[in-house]
């Protein structure tokens, strides 16, 4: 039997054991995890089967048909993209065990601990300091830009723990636990008026050295597994004709044949024609993955859609005329998800203007682009042999 | 949802091309023959059409064709753009033959596909699929009148001439006057063709024939701007590398690398519009979006890349003699060629419903 013929009999056999309509959701969860179709990629006894990644789609086909329930990957996109590939590569039996359940079927909410004040594009100079007591580490520090923070059971956290050697190599990566009474979380307004993020004051916080990935002083080596699996599932999405931010400007256009100027209408079509081929491009760097040929597209499509982004949201605003002088809502708000494309154009405007900061600035991705994938020499590099310690700050 | 890959054939195509290209199309050569009396490369185009058989890809297999798709049409351009190849590839083997396809010219369609033959159709180069452009007169049955921006016509053994009847004819190069102009882009030569009563044959209909003809010249242009933009960014990102001033590599400075970096982008993007454009023409589905978004995208970018590559070669792809000029020229023509970004911008508001505003009366 082929192992797509095998899948859809074990997602029958889930269903016919578990039948949505008269189970509770998250028991059909946890089943759906016990049966190794929560990722199939995954090894047996962790939510998967050892099988390819691409079948997973035979799967989430025959649960969605029969109208099971997802476990809202959209709510819980830190865990499942950025902490579970870490736990799964990284990880020991025991986390593994104790922690790839409950974050796939979302009862554990995670968040990531990573940017701080005084690192940004240069992560790695964090100075969040982690210091060994007994069986325990003990964590002091700030960190920022933390989604979900405010939702989350657990968090992923790098931190400083040999100040005396080269930034990269004094850095150790933990799970913390995000209801120790040192963790205290404070809400990030941005200029949107909402707040999607948070200020996270770690202040003497207690991590068993049982939650430590990776060895001591490797953090760096596990960090870049998460920040790849960031990278993928940005470069991924599949996306129809007029699908991005160019969908709602198209539509207005459309309705409102009064607000039309040649000015607008100019560079309405060439941000549609831009917006259009973008989506293909991302669409052949889909295909190259499916053949198993992965493209550098990738670091791309990131610095092509944060320009586009912003250009089309501003051209909306422009366009609405008077109504783009008024602005929705200004309430400070606590949004579960981000939508890009939510709200009005005022909104989009803003919030897009994040697009080219957030997951790394264009102008880092523009560094990368230019020497992993056209080989041009590197930046110099003034702080490579020098202690974390002794760095400008 | 098309296919934006390419297939291994497709890639053994690309290898036999470029082979064939690096052998025999160097760039020194194509720079002393634009001057000669012979600016085309006939020898090379012997080779490309007959002995390969890359003429005939478009034309079916019982009219002795390969019996192809555009998506192989697409690789073999997108090499002779690299390389700025001066033959009549586009003009004869595209456009010329899906003038022939619309018609049914079997006869015609067969001397093309076999290489005995090189075909050009009447219509100026700047003409988008579906813009106005000029005809002849029919008097008496001889065809009368004067063709000017005519790409490729001075090696065509067959023009494809549209006259004022509304009819396609077919005209033996030899029944009439072709006089070369100075053109931009003197590895694509433009030639005036005087008719003074030629007798002609009558194909079919002009209208859908040139419409057909000059989409596909359009989407598979793409293909070669893609091949003339990839052509100038590994030149630049090769001579960066190399090239020292301030006792590093130019290419380290990251001023250099962000635009080339930008540059990377529009490019990696271009492809992926030009195998869409390629693709909708080889299925039919979807092609006339497919095209013009090609189309739109394809002029600018392959422009500034060329461009982009003069200006970071410095003052060495200022001269005669380094090849950056070819590509910067054949880059501008295609610009306007089979309409400009801005005239496939325009049929996209009518495609996709986006239409400009209301022209108000006073």
């Amino acid at each position: 039997m082929t192992d797509a013929a095998e899948l859809r009999r074990r997602t029958q056999d889930l269903l016919a054991a578990h039948p949505p309509a008269g189970t509770e959701r998250l028991d059909f969860l946890r089943a759906r995890f016990d049966a190794g179709l929560a990722w199939v990629h995954f090894p047996e006894g962790l939510g998967g089967l050892g099988l390819p990644r691409s079948l997973q789609a035979v799967v989430d086909a025959g649960l969605e048909a029969a109208g099971a329930p997802d476990n809202d990957p959209r709510r819980i996109g830190i865990g499942l993209g950025m902490a579970a590939p870490t736990i799964l590569r990284y990880g020991t039996e025991d986390q593994k065990r104790r922690f790839l359940k409950p974050l796939w079927t979302g009862e554990e909410v995670w968040c990531q601990l990573f940017s701080e004040p005084g690192a940004g594009s240069d992560l790695a100079a964090l100075g969040t300091r982690a210091v060994r007591e007994g069986e325990d580490w003990v964590v002091d520090g700030q960190k920022v830009w933390t989604s979900s923070a405010h939702l989350a059971r657990w968090a992923i956290l790098i931190a400083r723990t040999d100040p005396d050697v080269p930034k990269h190599r004094g850095i150790t990566y933990f799970v913390c636990d995000m209801t120790d009474p040192g963790v205290e979380v404070r809400p990030l307004r941005q200029i949107t008026g909402e707040a999607e993020f948070n200020e996270v004051f770690l202040t003497g916080v207690r991590i068993p050295d049982a939650h430590r990935l990776g060895e001591t002083g490797d953090g760096w080596k596990v960090a870049q597994t998460t920040l790849n699996n960031e990278r993928v599932a940005i470069g991924g999405m599949r996306l129809p004709r007029e699908g991005g931010m160019i969908g709602p400007v198209a539509r207005t256009w459309r309705e409102r044949p009064e607000l039309r100027t040649h000015d607008l209408h100019q560079r309405l079509l060439k941000l549609w024609v831009e917006a259009e081929v973008a989506r293909l491009t991302g669409e052949r760097l889909r295909q190259q993955l499916v053949a198993g040929h992965p493209g550098p597209e990738g670091a791309g499509m990131k610095l092509a859609f944060a320009r586009l982004n912003q250009e089309i949201s501003g051209l909306e605003v422009e366009l609405r005329g008077e109504e783009g002088l008024l602005y929705d809502d200004w309430t400070m708000r606590r949004p579960e998800l981000v939508d890009f494309t939510g709200r009005d154009a005022g909104y989009r405007y803003l919030r897009s203007k994040g697009n080219s900061i957030e997951g790394g600035t264009s102008e880092v991705l523009l560094n990368i682009v230019a020497e992993r994938v056209l080989g041009l020499p590197t930046e110099p590099r003034t702080d490579k042999d020098v202690a974390w310690k002794d760095l400008a700050r | 949802m098309s296919d934006l890959l390419y297939a291994e054939e497709e890639e053994a195509l690309r290898a036999a091309v470029r082979d064939l290209l690096t052998d025999h199309c160097d760039a020194a050569g194509v720079i002393a023959r634009t001057e000669s009396d012979t600016p085309h490369d006939l020898a090379l185009w012997k080779s490309l059409a007959g002995a390969m058989g890359l003429a005939g890809l478009l034309i079916p297999e019982e009219l002795d064709g390969q019996g192809a798709t555009h998506r192989e049409a697409a690789v073999v351009l997108e090499e002779l753009g690299r390389a700025v190849a001066p033959v009549p590839y586009l003009t004869s083997a595209v456009v010329a033959t899906e003038a022939l396809l619309e018609c049914g010219a079997d006869d015609l369609l067969s001397r093309l596909a076999s290489a005995t033959a090189i075909g050009a159709l009447a219509v100026a180069l700047n003409v988008p699929a579906g813009g106005a452009h000029r005809t002849v007169r029919l008097e008496n049955g001889g065809l009368h009148g004067e063709l000017t921006g005519i790409a490729d016509a001075v090696v065509a053994d067959v023009l494809l001439v549209p006259a004022d009847d509304g009819g396609l004819y077919a005209v033996d190069a030899a029944a009439v006057t072709i006089v070369p102009q100075v053109a931009l882009d003197l590895t694509r030569p433009l030639a005036t063709v005087v008719l003074d009563g030629a007798p002609g044959r009558l194909l079919g209909e002009a209208g859908p024939a040139v419409r057909r003809a000059l989409r596909a010249g359009a989407g598979l242009l793409a293909s070669e701007q893609l091949g003339l933009a990839e052509w100038s960014l590994t030149e630049t990102v090769a001579h960066l590398k190399d090239r020292k001033q301030f006792n590093r590599p130019v290419g380290g400075f990251q001023a250099v690398k962000h635009r080339l970096a930008q540059l990377w982008l529009e490019v990696v993007s271009l492809r992926a519009a030009a195998r869409n454009a390629a693709d909708a023409l080889a299925t039919g589905e979807d092609t006339d979006v497919a095209v013009t978004v090609a189309q739109a995208y394809a002029a600018p970018v392959a422009v500034r890349a060329a461009e982009e590559a003069l200006q970071l070669h410095g003052g060495i792809g200022m001269t005669w003699e380094h090849p950056v000029h070819l590509h910067l020229k054949r880059a501008k023509a295609d610009s306007i060629a089979y309409g400009t970004a801005g005239a496939h911008r325009e049929a996209l508001a009518e495609l996709v419903d986006l239409r400009g505003p209301q022209v108000r009366l006073r």
